[in-house]
């Protein structure tokens, strides 16, 4: 896969994450799958997918808080990783590694660009106390095209690195296929629970309705087992 | 005559459409100094033109600089705040008052709406998807009831926002005691909870489908780390602790 397809998507699905549409492309079981597709396996895309998405349900975007950049992040891992042997052992790991790695990076970047579309608004702030028309669309404008550059060479440059770097690890992987995927989920398991928890404890009468959804959840992996 | 109840010029459908494509950019130029300030003079510049003198009168410069300065609200229900407020700026209601009104807005805004749509529509429907996911759904057909079940409720909310926003202008306020946005929040919590319930055993037997005898043994393991975690409550990114303990994994898995 060219770098070219991946800085798009990147771009597009980073762009989703704050500015434009916020219709949760961002999403990593949305983002990995669809750039996995693009790298010719959505089943790996879509594996990393789910088990970022359940790291990420402990990220909530609340007004000024700081998080992970997740649409671009999940690209550079969706990608990444359907581009391995899919059934090499460590290529879930790696695509994971890959995803958090860039969300983190991509969180920083997400504030320089606040900070800098704030200097960019302090320059411009006598012609905004004027009402100038132009002034407010072409801050909007500008904001809006510094995220989606910011996000296309955030995956372009996370691609360039970390494909090859994964390509190094995977040849000298020694863990098991078995070994290697248990660890990853369950560490991504423990957060969505943990995240769930959080989430809703609050609201009367839910840790019941989460037990309740539990022993259902389980029984219904034990009849799917037979 | 009161200033709520004159009537405001009619807008075409076409600025309503600029107007709502324009709420999708919202967040566009959000910074640390005017939040979403930039955003809300950007969306109701299409409304304010229909004010006297056009782009080059006074009163659609001094409209569009107030509405320009700083704001604050989640970015799916600061629809609500543009449509109230392309209503008072066109029906003449006094600047200190569209002011005071705007200010006013900003708190109910953000704290519904970050209880509404990111604490309670945006995981339940990520936990859905989850479980289609789990059961076995293809890729296409998870990523497709995610989009659609979340933007449903994501484009209907924007909608009802401005629709509401207009219709009441400076008495906006009682639409947000509504039942959806008092109740709404408690009973997507209650939902989203036993979603997870069923969601997370089901995603994870899924991921570990090639090796059925450990998922025993991992959701055991992962069950005794949420509750560390959850002891631990906002005193760790769970994310960052995901990337360093996997880091540390795939360390191990190369050089041992």
């Amino acid at each position: 896969m060219e770098l070219m397809p991946v800085a798009l998507l990147g771009a597009l699905f980073g762009l989703d994450v704050v500015c434009f549409p916020q219709m949760m492309f961002s999403r990593p079981l949305v983002a990995a799958t669809v750039a996995g597709a693009f790298a010719g396996d959505p089943r790996m895309g879509m594996l990393v997918g789910a088990t970022v998405e359940l790291i990420a349900l402990a990220t909530l975007p609340f007004g000024a808080s700081r998080y992970p950049e997740w649409g671009s992040a999940a690209v550079v891992g969706g990608a990444l990783a359907a581009m391995l042997e899919a059934d090499r052992a460590g290529a879930l790991t790696v695509g994971v590694l890959a995803t958090l790695a860039t969300a983190w990076v991509g969180g920083v970047t997400l504030v320089k660009l606040r900070k800098w579309n704030a200097w960019l608004a302090g320059r411009r702030r006598p012609a905004l106390d004027a009402g100038a028309r132009g002034t407010v669309i072409g801050l909007q404008l500008a904001g809006l095209t510094g995220d989606a550059v910011r996000a296309g060479l955030l995956a372009t440059v996370a691609m360039a690195v970390l494909l090859p770097t994964a390509q190094l690890m995977l040849a000298h992987w020694h863990s098991t296929d078995a070994l290697s995927r248990s660890v990853v989920v369950c560490v991504a398991t423990a957060i969505a629970c943990s995240a769930a928890w959080t989430i809703f404890h609050s609201a009367r009468g839910a840790r019941w309705y989460f037990l309740g959804g539990l022993a259902v959840g389980v029984a219904t992996v034990m009849v799917m087992a037979r | 005559m009161s200033t709520a109840t004159v009537r405001p010029p009619q807008l075409s459908a076409l600025v309503w459409l600029n107007i709502f494509t324009r709420t999708l950019a919202i967040q566009g130029a959000w910074n640390y100094e005017t939040l979403l300030g930039n955003g809300i003079g950007f969306c109701l510049e299409p409304a304010l033109r229909a004010l006297p003198g056009g782009t080059h009168g006074p009163e659609f410069k001094e409209a569009l600089a107030r509405e320009s300065a700083y704001f604050n609200a989640h970015p799916y229900l600061a629809s609500v705040a543009i449509g109230a407020l392309a209503r008072v700026e066109l029906t003449g209601v006094p600047a200190p008052r569209i002011e005071r009104f705007r200010t006013a807005l900003c708190g109910p805004l953000g704290s519904v709406g970050d209880r509404l749509v990111w604490a309670g529509w945006l995981p339940l429907c990520s936990l859905v998807a989850l479980t289609a996911f789990g059961l076995g759904a293809r890729s296409l057909h998870v990523v497709l009831l995610f989009l659609v079940l979340y933007n449903t409720g994501h484009l209907a909310l924007r909608i009802w926002g401005l629709r509401v926003g207009w219709a009441r202008g400076l008495n906006v306020a009682s639409a947000l005691g509504s039942p959806m946005l008092r109740e709404g929040p408690a009973h997507l919590a209650r939902a989203a909870a036993a979603i997870a319930g069923i969601a997370v055993p089901l995603t994870t037997a899924r991921l570990l489908a090639r090796h059925g005898s450990v998922i025993g043994v991992v959701i055991g393991i992962a069950a005794l780390l949420a509750v560390v975690l959850v002891r631990l409550h906002g005193r760790i990114d769970g994310y960052k602790l995901a990337l360093a303990l996997i880091a540390v994994f795939a360390l191990f898995s190369v050089i041992r």
